[in-house]
């Protein structure tokens, strides 16, 4: 029985949610190898092979690969997919294009968004936006997995020393081509991956506002920024701020909802967090029944305040 | 160009549902049901490609139990000109779910299928990607922009960081997400013209599919609960708390 975890990386290094899916497989037993499929991803490669506990990093490179499209990406995977009694994806926006594919071309079923290994075959997975918890048994040979990184621990990225094995990159699809991206580049941590975030709902009122406002005191804090839906709605944040159940999912050390009610679909983004702090006007808004420390008051006084206070 | 729009049943996203005592399941007995939201913007997109003459047919179809004519009829008020109904009290999963649907492109040749990313009561986010890697078709998740322009789409995708845009030769599977469009509202003409649109039954065993369950849920429990906290009365006292009581920053 081995596991194959699908490393997210941008070529020269590995993104963090690699770490906690490698803990994912490790949970299920038996060796754990990961596949780094990349154009000039060697580095991402041996960043692989520093994790702790992984026995062996199995590394594709060609052009095919290098815009991580999940025609070639899923064809890579299933290349070798025969292998294995795993295959763990993140939960990333990546993770969660491509596994769908393998699985489907393996004639298996795939669990989505595990948050427990309970066994080799047994599952446990939020449905509803995780108003429920499933566990889930699959009676499938390979398993396919995506992990929601905030399940498990990220393994260690060093005192590993795993071989290096190299195989042949596929051939592209030619079903599909990456014609360009917009990446914002932030000098603030990444949403997943920071321990502290500061959260802006509709109650910001503007672009401008959110950003006066609230900016400061993520800055002062060295936290990441995340939005409500509302917000992102409402163009106050970028699309990929939107915290919630369709949107990122996180569970920092502290989540600061500024402005934000709590709806469910909300709350389902971020309830695991280890410590919550709701400032709101209105006192009857849900995201008090779940905040550790609710703060009643005006936004706008509120939060310069608390900017200045921690001086 | 026609055009093929999954739809499915769901438990509205204003409904908190309950986990039922025995722990076999959520309740949903008498709870209000409505199409998926992210299918909703799927079968607006559609519209509006055919507004812009895009597109000459939409075909609206739906996986499930005999109610989900309601959720169809709804996709045709919106502008779905037919819809089909693979009919079935089996739970379906979304690999079988893929498997009708692969099933309904080989019969009706569609140039574009999109349907949600998402569906918001079994959180899976497979179906797509499924259906396009069966069909041998290429997908673009999560999409925020549509552009079609001779045989290809040009879709810009959400993706961690940003956006991404890529082509895919035609026909191909979109997912949507929630920036591409906001659907309208139905209007009770057209919801009257909706009952007149031609609604087709078939049933799983009708497209050769085998729908069995591979997956089996064991028990269904309660989330660990969070307690409401304490108020504070003022700033100092929040920043207080949050050094030495909660001990975070």
């Amino acid at each position: 029985m081995t596991s194959l975890v699908i490393a997210e990386h941008d070529h020269g290094t590995l993104k963090p949610a690699t770490l906690n899916t490698v803990t994912a497989a490790m949970a299920c037993g038996g060796d754990v190898h990961v596949l780094i499929a990349g154009q000039n991803a060697a580095g991402a490669a041996q960043a692989a092979a520093k994790i702790a506990g992984v026995a062996k990093v199995i590394h594709a490179d060609g052009a095919s690969l290098a815009e991580q499209l999940a025609e070639n990406i899923a064809a890579q995977v299933l290349a070798i997919a025969k292998n294995y009694s795993h295959l763990l994806f993140p939960a990333t926006a990546h993770g969660k294009n491509v596994a769908p594919r393998v699985a489907a071309l393996l004639d298996v079923a795939q669990i989505s968004d595990a948050t427990k290994i309970v066994s080799a075959d047994t599952f446990e997975r939020p449905i509803y936006a995780g108003n429920a918890i499933a566990q889930v048994q699959s009676s499938d040979p390979i398993k396919v997995i995506t992990v929601r990184t905030t399940g498990f621990d990220a393994a260690a990225a060093s005192g590993g020393s795993a071989a290096v094995e190299t195989v042949p990159a596929v051939a592209d699809s030619g079903l599909s081509s990456f014609v360009g991206a917009e990446i914002v580049k932030l000098d603030r941590p990444e949403l997943t991956a920071a321990k502290i975030i500061v959260s802006g709902g509709r109650a910001m009122g503007s672009s401008d506002k959110f950003n006066e406002v609230l900016t400061p005191l993520a800055d002062k804090l060295g936290a990441a920024l995340g939005a409500s839906r509302a917000a992102v709605d409402a163009g106050y944040a970028p699309n990929d701020w939107q915290v919630g159940q369709t949107g990122k999912i996180v569970a920092p050390q502290l989540y600061i909802a500024c402005g934000i009610s709590g709806a469910i679909q909300h709350l389902a983004g971020m309830k695991d967090s280890k410590v919550i702090v709701a400032i709101n006007k209105d006192p009857e808004a849900p995201i008090f029944q779940i905040a550790d420390y609710g703060l009643v008051g005006d936004l706008f006084q509120v939060i310069p305040a608390f900017t200045a206070a921690l001086g | 160009m026609k055009v093929l729009v999954p739809v499915k049943r769901v438990v509205d996203f204003n409904v908190k549902v309950r986990v039922k005592s025995d722990g076999t399941g959520v309740d949903i007995a008498n709870v209000k049901m409505s199409m998926n939201p992210f299918d909703e913007i799927a079968v607006e997109e559609a519209v509006r490609l055919k507004e812009k003459g895009v597109v000459t047919e939409i075909i609206a179809v739906s996986c499930g139990v005999t109610q989900c004519q309601e959720t169809l009829r709804t996709a045709m008020a919106i502008g779905a000109d037919r819809a089909i109904l693979v009919e079935s009290t089996e739970e379906l999963q979304p690999l079988a779910v893929a498997k009708l649907l692969k099933a309904l492109i080989d019969k009706e040749q569609p140039g574009l299928v999109i349907l949600g990313k998402q569906a918001i009561d079994d959180d899976c986010n497979q179906t797509g990607q499924m259906l396009a890697a069966l069909s041998q078709l290429p997908q673009a998740t999560f999409a925020s922009k549509v552009v079609i322009d001779g045989g290809f789409a040009s879709v810009t995708r959400e993706i961690d960081g940003g956006l991404e845009t890529i082509k895919l030769k035609l026909p191909a599977v979109v997912t949507t997400d929630l920036r591409l469009n906001e659907p309208r509202y139905v209007t009770l003409p057209n919801i009257m013209k909706a009952k007149k649109k031609p609604l087709e039954t078939l049933k799983p065993a009708d497209l050769g599919v085998d729908v069995a369950p591979r997956i089996k849920t064991l028990k269904v429990s309660e989330p660990p609960k969070r307690g409401a906290g304490v108020k504070v009365p003022d700033v100092a006292t929040l920043v207080a708390k949050l050094k030495n009581e909660a001990k975070v920053i």
